[in-house]
């Protein structure tokens, strides 16, 4: 549901409004003052531990499928060894590291500029995609694409149409292909289906997803099979489920973001003049976090505080627990709500979200504490119709298409 | 055996099971020397060469070509508070005349604690033996040319003596000194780095002549007292390496004797020698933020001011840390005049000023 008015929903004065914006910034600024030794630590110790799965794994693979005897168990372990080294990468890792969370460090192997991360979508591509249009434009209908990635119904405002019925069926398919979706999640296809699509922009960004993606597959069910010699199908099959696990896994993480009960969305009225205190404001209310032990959050890249990755997207993740709790005192002291629950619970409500919607508006009733306003359908927008970045999510393009430029 | 075996060819092939990370990545978990994606050494040892200077011998690691010439400097990045800060330091070793000769494989870099420089207090004090830092190749013009002319006058102070030092290891490593005068100021005798070794070379070779001055007891040295010292001066070759008054009064002192061509200076910070820049807008397109400059303002301290995020290293020139994307527009390289403007030219920022509007990708 969209609400016409953040301010009024939240009974804030523009002056509190304003307040919170000076609260959350200091809080950025004490974390910015206190990064350390320790935080370069921890992002220095989880590379070594992913890269040491990642070599435990494919060793395990290689040498433990040779005898018949210790085959089976071989390729269960290995497949988690690699399960687990695509989670830690792709969530506490490439993610974090791409929104320039690690850039303080001055560190050119840890730095957004140039980490590359082990998924089939480029790292240039996702930063657009992630770090500009859905940080900045968090759940504005229209603008962030991410609600429903373009092919699921998420929000009551949304069209539906007859197409919409086989919504569950996308979702489960949605999830186990979950990185080739991402791969293909900047390139709009939306927007190419409508024809608004700079060709030249179009092709430029297919081959790199092209040359990406045959990198990522070469390296999984060719290259390593091939090593594997006579159990090269037992290779392919345990780098398949490794590759399928992390798929579910990251899809899971991710719905919980913005799809829960009580994550709301917004027009595009309310972005309009929008000023740095009610963009804070549109993050907490926005976004749901998940609650769990600090070994869920390192799996979950840390997005299990959601609301404070919104927040402080370029802050390092380590420091969102420590964050969280100052974050939801204000929540309190404003009056705002903050959403959380259980991993399951959240989950859980995205689903349904999924399963009501695939059916018209009529023949259900929202989750959502306010009725929906009427449905009219919203044109995606592009960069040249977007607002420019805010610097604090993360830098994003090194593209020279003319689309790009423009922003 | 590094001819024979086609180690770039071996990377690639090597990629394909590692990407998108470089086998490097993998090969620092066995040994942190063992990646050639940045320059990097090992602290072998720490020497203590004064109450406040030590000479840190350095293994490099992969990609480290052994062919510095004496006299030039490195840049060595190392990790304080887990960020990396950039400085720059004369090599002191001699060049080895082969890498592989064993022990052979090391650099050396010596370091003086200034009263409030915190990093190289950080060099001197707070490094054990073993830590990983970060290294720039070697670079500077301010080197022994080959052959070496027939008289030279070193005039140096302080911690200046380093690269001059590397230069005389040279020559005594290849045992033959030409006519050299060595001019040494330090403020005590305690305080004089590498005493006991000028003094050996001194009294191995007639050739080399040492004048030593302790300044907080003799006061410093008199350009006009050169004539006295070393009455051939004007037909010497002579490399000046010392605090930036010192060089500015010896500038002044061979320009007026018009031998400024047979003059070689060794500064450590940035020397403005080329023209300023024109006014202009700085554009920095990530942001969408624009700041005004004056031409004299690097483009690094522009992009600061308007509160960019800009990466910055040793902010003289050497590390490339602070390297951005010109994308459109004009820079001029400070140091020497050099003009940058093609689109989407990589340029280092703390050295260049904007000529003019531009552009940059951050």
């Amino acid at each position: 549901m969209a609400i016409s008015d953040v301010q009024e929903y939240t009974h804030l004065t523009d002056e509190e409004i304003d307040q919170l914006g000076r609260e959350l910034d200091a809080i950025r600024a004490e974390i910015e003052e206190s990064r350390g030794d320790s935080d370069a630590a921890y992002i220095n110790r989880l590379i070594r531990i992913q890269r040491y799965l990642a070599v435990a794994g494919r060793l395990t693979l290689l040498l433990g499928t040779r005898s018949r005897r210790t085959r089976l168990p071989a390729a269960v372990a290995g497949g988690t060894l690699l399960a687990l080294h695509k989670i830690l990468e792709n969530m506490e890792i490439g993610h974090n590291v791409m929104h320039g969370q690690w850039d303080w460090m001055n560190d050119p192997e840890i730095h957004s500029s140039n980490w590359e991360w082990d998924t089939a979508q480029p790292a240039e591509q996702w930063k657009h995609s992630h770090n500009y249009v859905h940080h900045q434009f968090t759940n504005v209908l229209g603008y962030d694409n991410d609600i429903g990635y373009g092919i699921l119904r998420m929000a009551r405002e949304q069209k539906w149409s007859p197409f919409t019925l086989g919504q569950p069926v996308y979702n489960a398919l949605l999830a186990s292909l979950f990185q080739w979706g991402v791969a293909l999640h900047d390139l709009d296809i939306e927007r190419i289906r409508k024809g608004e699509k700079d060709a030249k922009e179009m092709k430029r960004q297919l081959r790199q997803i092209f040359r990406k993606g045959r990198n990522q597959v070469l390296k999984d069910y060719i290259v390593y099979p091939a090593l594997s010699g006579r159990q090269w199908r037992t290779t392919i099959v345990a780098n398949a489920a490794a590759n399928l696990t992390r798929n579910l896994w990251a899809y899971v993480i991710i719905f919980c973001g913005h799809f829960p009960d009580g994550a709301m969305h917004f027009t595009e009225e309310e972005i309009e003049d929008e000023t740095r205190a009610e963009w804070y404001l549109r993050q907490i209310l926005g976004a749901a976090n998940f609650k769990g032990g600090r070994l869920l959050h390192i799996m979950s890249g840390n997005l299990g505080f959601q609301i404070e990755h919104h927040l402080y997207p370029d802050l390092p993740s380590n420091r969102y627990a420590e964050i969280s709790v100052k974050v939801r005192a204000l929540c309190e002291k404003y009056d705002i709500p903050y959403t959380t629950g259980p991993l399951h619970k959240q989950y859980g409500q995205a689903l349904r979200t999924i399963i009501k919607l695939s059916l018209p508006n009529g023949w259900t009733s929202s989750d959502q504490p306010e009725p929906p306003t009427s449905s009219r359908p919203r044109k995606r927008r592009s960069d040249s119709e977007r607002p420019s970045r805010i610097q604090e999510l993360g830098a994003w393009s090194r593209g020279r298409s003319k689309e790009r430029q423009a922003s | 055996m590094s001819g024979t075996i086609p180690w770039e060819r071996v990377r690639r092939a090597g990629s394909k099971l590692t990407t998108p990370l470089l086998p490097d990545d993998y090969l620092t978990l066995l040994n942190p020397l063992w990646s050639s994606r940045e320059l990097r050494g090992r602290i072998e040892r720490v020497e203590r060469e004064t109450d406040d200077a030590a000479t840190l011998v350095i293994r490099p690691g992969w990609g480290w070509r052994y062919d510095h010439r004496p006299g030039q400097y490195v840049g060595i990045g190392v990790q304080v508070d887990g960020k990396f800060q950039w400085r720059s330091y004369s090599v002191s070793s001699a060049p080895r005349r082969s890498a592989m000769k064993s022990g052979g494989r090391t650099i050396a870099i010596t370091v003086r604690a200034m009263p409030e420089g915190f990093i190289s207090s950080h060099l001197v004090n707070g490094l054990e033996p073993g830590t990983i830092v970060r290294l720039a190749l070697p670079e500077g013009d301010f080197v022994l040319p080959d052959p070496p002319p027939e008289k030279l006058l070193f005039l140096v102070a302080g911690s200046g003596v380093t690269p001059v030092m590397a230069i005389l290891r040279t020559l005594d490593r290849r045992g033959s000194m030409p006519d050299v005068v060595l001019h040494y100021s330090s403020p005590t005798e305690e305080r004089m780095l590498f005493r006991e070794e000028v003094e050996r070379l001194d009294e191995k070779y007639d050739e080399l002549q040492v004048h030593k001055l302790y300044t907080d007891t003799d006061g410093m040295l008199e350009l006009a007292d050169l004539d006295d010292l070393c009455p051939d001066w004007r037909e010497r070759e002579t490399y000046a390496c010392g605090p930036g008054p010192m060089l500015d009064a010896i500038t002044e002192h061979f320009e007026a004797a018009d031998l400024e061509d047979s003059l070689h200076l060794e500064r450590f910070s940035l020397e403005l020698g080329g023209d300023g820049g024109e006014a202009g807008v700085i554009t920095f397109r990530n942001t969408g933020k624009t700041v005004e400059t004056d031409g004299a303002t690097t483009v690094l301290e522009a992009g600061e001011e308007a509160g960019i995020g800009m990466p910055f290293g040793c902010r003289m020139g050497i590390c490339h840390t602070c390297t951005l994307t010109l994308v459109s527009g004009k820079v001029r390289d400070l140091r020497n005049g050099d003009e940058f403007d093609s689109p989407n030219e990589p340029v280092q920022t703390c050295i260049t000023t904007a000529v003019g509007d531009c552009t940059l990708d951050i």
